[in-house]
Formats: C-alpha cells, structure tokens, sequence
C-alpha cells in the first residue's frame, strides 16, 4: 500500500466518521466543529487529486467563513436545543430507507461509468511546468470569464440580501441633513457672551 | 491504487450522509444548513476527481463556482433564520408555515 492510498484512506475515513458526526450530535456547536473537520479533510483529499488552489480555498472560505457563520448564528441565538431535538428518532426508519436507497443507487451509477474511466492511464490536470493555481487562473479568466463574473454577482447579492434581511432599522439614525446644514446662518451658531471677570458664566 | 471509483464512492457516501442528516434533524435548521453544505461538498468531491481523472481543468471551474454559490447560499440561510429567530423566538421548522402571507 502506497503512501498516497493510506493518506486517502486516512482521509476518506475521517471525512465520512466527522459528516455523520455533524447530523448526529445533539449539541449544534459540536456539529459546526465537525463539519469543520470533515472540510480539513475534503481539502487534504483535493490536494492527492492536485486541486491545491481549490484545496485552499475550501480552508480559507469555508472554514474561516461559513463555518465561522454558523458558530457565530449558533451561539447568538438563544435556542432550547434538547428541545428541537426531541423527535430525532422518530423519522430514522424512512430517513435510513431513503438513505440507503440512494447510496446504493449512487454507487452502481458510479461503479459503472467509471470503469471506463478507471482503465485508462493517468491524465494530468494541471500542465507540466505550471501550478495548479496558475493553470486554474488560464482557463478561469480567458473562457470561464463571464462565469467568473456571474459568481461576482451572486457574492454581491448575498451580501446585500444578508443585510437587507438583517439590518434593523434605528429609531435615532445619525443621516446627514443637508438643507439644515446649508441653512445655518451665523447669527444661529455663534453666540457673543459679555463674561464679567471673576464670575465665569 | 486509488482510483476514480474510490472517490466517487466517497462522494456517495457523504452526500447521503447528508440526505440523511435532512430526515433526521427535520426541527433543526442550522443541521439542516449544515446537512446542505456537506451535500455541496460531495458534489465537490466528485467534480474535482472528474476533472483530475479525465485530465480537464473545467472540472476545477466549475467547483470554484459551486463554492461561491454555497457560500452565498448559506449566508442567506443563516440570515433568513437570525430574522425568523428575531421574530418568532424560535426556530422549529414545523411553524415556518406561518411566514406566508
């Protein structure tokens, strides 16, 4: 057994051990903290397939953004949670049907078409003499430049859609009135006060 | 040696662990959340063997892509259910319902 093969095995195992990890604990903080382990995981298999820009990435976004979100939204509302997790097993015997149907199903689909795949040697992704993340940026920016934009738009949409949804608007907002700012006058902002000495005002 | 097939079967299994954790945590949505970015994930998963085995880097393009897509899509989730919080003093996904209207 190659180095390669245990590393995928050691990461394969922890991703699906921690993903189940995450719908099975009672606790939600406990969940984010799997989910992260599970991405770790996802991003030390993506770099053996040679995807390292990606790899980093799945650290940097996910684990630095989304799943700081969710730890975040998870300790800011005060939420009962043995209480929501009250019915847990009440849906396992449909949930693990289902489950169980679609696993096998996605697993013939995938044994069958990728013993066409298999056979063949190894094809290489990323050119010979370039990085991964310099043969991602080729290809992103020159045919893929109108996706690469769409994605652009759909960050900025989030991004207002996310405030919009949560900003609450204040009772005492500090806006800039113009009118009254050019319509001051220096009769109403200075004011000559006659001090007699040694009395203060 | 590890093949295609070894990440594709991986990819499987944790999307239906995902699929699984939406059955199991109906009253929870911050597992549910959850439960869709791990599903993402897989799809990743078997975008990025794809393109590594078939040798294209499209493969890649298109994960970067359903990266950005999820991190938009969580961050909507996430605020959608600070605003229902804020309203209902709760989150059980049985009263959603009521948001119609």
């Amino acid at each position: 057994m190659t180095l390669t093969s245990l590393a995928f095995y050691l990461f394969a195992t922890v991703a699906v051990a921690s993903s189940f990890m995450v719908i099975s604990s009672r606790n939600p903080v406990y969940s984010v903290l799997f989910l992260i382990l599970t991405f770790f995981n996802a991003a030390g298999l993506f770099v053996l397939l040679g995807a390292e820009f990606l790899a980093l990435i799945l650290v940097v976004v996910y684990v630095g953004a989304v799943a700081v979100l969710f730890l975040f939204v998870v300790m800011m509302l005060d939420i009962d949670f043995a209480e929501l997790s009250e019915g847990f097993l009440q849906y396992m015997p449909i949930g693990a049907t289902v489950g169980l149907i679609l696993l096998l199903e996605l697993l013939l689909v995938f044994g069958a078409s990728s013993t066409l795949i298999d056979t063949k040697p190894l094809p290489q992704a990323t050119p010979d003499g370039m990085t991964n993340a310099e043969a991602l940026g080729r290809v992103l920016y020159t045919d893929y430049i109108y996706f690469f934009q769409a994605a652009g738009a759909i960050l900025l949409v989030a991004m207002i859609g996310a405030i919009v949804l949560t900003l609450v608007p204040s009772n005492n907002p500090k806006k800039q009135n113009i009118a009254a700012q050019t319509a001051r006058t220096r009769d109403d902002a200075v004011e000559t006060v006659d001090v007699e000495p040694g009395q203060g005002i | 040696m590890i093949g295609l097939t070894h990440y594709l079967t991986l990819a499987g299994i944790i999307f239906t662990i995902g699929v699984f954790g939406i059955f199991l945590n109906r009253k929870n949505v911050i597992i549910i959340l959850m439960s869709i970015e791990l599903m993402l994930l897989a799809v990743n998963i078997n975008l990025v063997a794809f393109s590594a085995f078939l040798g294209d880097l499209v493969g890649q393009v298109f994960a970067l892509l359903v990266l950005t897509v999820a991190a938009g899509e969580a961050a909507i989730g996430l605020a959608i259910l600070v605003v229902y919080f804020r309203n209902r003093g709760g989150i059980a996904v049985e009263d959603v319902s009521q948001m119609k209207g």
